[in-house]
């Protein structure tokens, strides 16, 4: 990351890129800025590598027979894909890269309650990372990311071990980033921020870090469990000696399920100050968004169950948690519905966030009702294991989280960075994305409804036709992901200075020069005004 | 940047990141408590799949109970509690400036967690291995087989022995995991020790001793649940 500092002479004030050089002041940081860009860069990394997992399967699944890769390779992949994507991208992406940057910021405070702990976690996902990939590299695992026993216990030949400890690990990264918002939003706020003064982008991560401290150590305990289970044969989750397989799934969806808000709240939290800011308006229904939050992560642990509708269950649990997964589209609608309300009568201008932002509305909505197909108990019997659940959960996890990331990473980065990307490019790339995206997953919903089942390296021919739609798609979709890497990376050099507030927007991030000197501001901010405080005249 | 930071470290109390000691206070306090809230989700994750299989496999676990000494349990009930009490005591000689006093009760409750680690291993865990009561293959070559006296006795329980292995394992995962947080606590009263004994508290900052004793508190509460779960609810022979 030492390349993305800037070169002094341009820049005339100290910030936090140029206050010291090398990689020690790096590796050795304590400042949130510069964790949340070493941040940046190893999820970019991650990403890139969990992509190309995606692009060698829908490579292999042109042709019906598979052209590319052997079954057992196949496995690989998807599992690869899972676990990196899942773990290591999607739960630290917003919150431990923006959140980390603009947390404090946002708060008025100079760095975030544990700053030493921050960079702990850091060094927890790195090592996570390393105990993950080295799995991979050793020959991989292939037992899907949900590692579910007995197969994950018994009978892979694969680096179960090896993989579950390193999401292990990365968990507790998790749980200390969370633990550090939790604490830094309670007692951090500037004079004068009260909890109904604070952006939405606060609140949705205040949400996240409830169920990262809650929801995380289970998980961490349950793979801790699989792993003492399989390197030594106890019985815990094997039926033939009266474990219990299907206790496995609980305790992993107690935590993944809730994992999925993990993943979306912050997305919702980056939505909101988009779209206040490329409307020129204030929010509307402040409040609703905010306890919509804490509703949504409320109603998170109460949800597991749906993905347990045909392992055995029982009717009666399987009834009760349909009609709970039901109740969380009503906080989701709620922001939809809010967000809506905002764009009525705003000066909407279309920057590249904004199309990213509007992206979300649409693929988060489309997730979100086929979400409701799949909690009904008799439409769930029929799609379930099927290409609507990984369309449904993509729509979701990229149309949503993704879109809202890269909505957010453009947004912010004249801040983090002091330069303005090329907008024409930003927009063309937020297109094709889209596009690409549509494209490579739509097609999915079809092939999962006429009964093309997932996590399969070979299919009917007559589901052809679909697939290779879908692999075109996601050719178009990783070339859309390209772009954003080339000219954000061009523009930390040759990108035009941004100036503190590029987007004229509210907020007291946009308050201090950009970057933002080590301690963020000349002096502690006084807040007076509500969030969003927009006025369109002012546009 | 990174000299003053290193420097208010060592000398100034206060973070560059805080207000004021107050301020820096309750974070602190407020954190640990947070903390803890993880702990016991972590544990509860073990727990509610003990509860299942008790539920599940009654009678096995009610017979594995039988086969823990609850004198030894009981023994460690009293040991803990009172390096609670010293350890509360060393945190009230925190708060009023009493260096002595601190490092002593610190000394003190390191002792006493020391002692519970060694009733646990020498007479609990020793026996374990002794009648082959460890679970799975844990140990290499040493799988769970009892024998003789414990073996009858199971017998004369109708009690499935596979049922009482998956017992054996919550045992050791539990009170394992639990005796690990022991070790985490004493290796931080230790560094606290020396920390004491320098004079790097005083009645402003006495933090980590305070959170070093919510720690030391949370893991003694976790043995008051696992002492009956464990040793007595199976009713005592």
């Amino acid at each position: 990351m030492s390349t993305a500092t800037l070169e002094p002479s341009i820049e005339t004030h100290v910030h936090y890129l140029n206050v010291s050089y090398g990689i020690k002041s790096w590796l050795l940081t304590t400042d949130h800025k510069r964790i949340a860009l070493l941040y940046l860069a190893s999820i970019t990394l991650m990403f890139f590598v969990g992509g190309s997992a995606a692009v060698l399967m829908r490579l292999h699944l042109i042709e019906p027979q598979g052209g590319l890769v052997e079954p057992e390779t196949y496995n690989k992949l998807f599992t690869m894909h899972g676990i990196i994507m899942v773990f290591f991208f999607l739960i630290p992406s917003i919150p431990a890269t923006l959140g980390n940057f603009l947390v404090p910021m946002m708060l008025g405070a100079r760095d975030l309650a544990f700053p030493r702990i921050n960079l702990l976690s850091w060094y927890l996902y790195i090592i996570g990372a390393i105990f993950t990939l080295s799995a991979i590299a050793a020959g991989g695992v292939d037992t899907g990311w949900t590692l579910y026993p007995p197969y994950s216990t018994s009978y892979s030949h694969t680096h179960v071990v090896m993989a579950a400890l390193g999401i292990f690990i990365a968990g507790f990264s998790s749980i200390l980033t969370g633990f550090n918002f939790i604490v830094t939003i309670h007692k951090m706020r500037a004079p004068g921020l009260t909890w109904f003064r604070l952006p939405l982008f606060i609140w949705a991560h205040y949400a996240t870090s409830v169920i990262q401290i809650l929801g995380t150590p289970v998980v961490a305990v349950t793979i801790a469990l699989l792993a003492l289970e399989r390197m030594f044969h106890i019985g815990l989750f094997d039926p033939s000696v009266g474990g219990d397989p299907i206790l496995f799934q609980h305790l992993f969806w107690f935590y993944s399920h809730p994992a999925v808000y993990i993943m979306i709240l912050p997305g919702m939290g980056v939505m909101s100050e988009l779209i206040t800011c490329f409307s020129r308006k204030r929010i509307f229904g402040y409040s609703f968004i905010a306890f919509s939050s804490v509703a949504i992560a409320v109603l998170s642990f109460l949800v597991w169950g749906h993905h347990m509708f045909v392992t055995g269950q029982s009717v009666y649990a399987g009834l009760v948690f349909s009609a709970l997964s039901f109740m969380v589209a009503i906080p989701s609608a709620i922001k939809v519905f809010n967000w809506m309300a905002t764009l009525y009568k705003g000066s909407i201008s279309y920057d590249a966030p904004m199309l990213y932002a509007l992206g979300f509305v649409g693929l988060f909505t489309m997730g979100g009702v086929t979400g409701l197909f799949l909690s009904s108990l008799a439409v769930d019997v029929h799609v379930h294991d099927t290409y609507f659940v990984i369309a449904h959960f993509h729509y979701i996890m990229v149309g949503g989280a993704v879109m809202a990331y890269l909505g957010g990473v453009h947004f912010w980065w004249p801040k983090i960075t002091g330069r303005l990307y090329p907008d024409g490019w930003a927009r063309f790339a937020a297109l094709v994305i889209f596009v690409g995206f549509n494209l490579t997953f739509f097609p999915q919903y079809m092939l999962g409804y006429l009964g093309m089942p997932r996590r399969y390296a070979v299919y009917p021919a007559e589901f052809q036709v679909l697939n290779v739609m879908s692999s075109a798609g996601a050719s178009i979709l990783g070339i859309g992901y390209l772009i954003p890497l080339i000219y954000l990376t061009w523009s930390m050099r040759y990108g035009k200075v941004a100036g503190p507030n590029p987007w004229k927007a509210k907020g007291l991030e946009w308050t201090t020069p950009s970057p933002p000197p080590t301690e963020n501001f000349e002096e502690t901010p006084v807040v007076t005004e509500e969030a969003y405080a927009y006025s369109i005249e002012e546009a | 940047m990174a000299e003053h930071q290193a420097h208010s470290a060592v000398i100034d109390p206060l973070a560059h990141q805080f207000d004021d000691l107050e301020q820096q206070h309750e974070a602190s306090n407020f954190g640990m408590w947070i903390f803890l809230a993880t702990e016991i989700m972590f544990f509860g994750g073990m727990f509610t799949a003990y509860t299942i299989y008790r539920h599940e496999y009654f009678t096995a676990f009610a017979a594995g109970s039988h086969l823990l000494n609850w004198k030894f349990g009981a023994t460690n009930t009293a040991v803990l509690i009172c390096s609670s009490l010293t350890m509360a005591l060393a945190v009230h000689s925190a708060q009023t400036g009493k260096r002595r006093a601190l490092v002593a009760f610190l000394i003190l409750t390191i002792l006493l967690g020391m002692a519970f680690l060694g009733i646990k291993l020498t007479f609990e865990w020793s026996r374990d291995w002794n009648e082959n009561l460890i679970p799975g293959q844990l140990v290499a070559g040493h799988p769970f087989a009892p024998h003789g006296e414990v073996l009858k006795q199971l017998q004369q329980a109708h009690a499935d022995l596979p049922h009482v292995e998956l017992f054996m394992f919550f045992y050791f995962a539990m009170t394992g995991f639990h005796a690990l947080h022991m070790v985490v606590g004493i290796g931080l009263l230790t560094v606290l020790t020396v920390m004491a004994w320098q004079g790097r508290f005083s009645p402003q900052r006495f933090n980590p001793v305070e959170g070093s004793g919510l720690y030391w508190h949370f893991v003694d509460i976790v043995w008051i649940f696992l002492f009956p779960l464990l040793y007595l609810i199976g009713g005592i022979s």
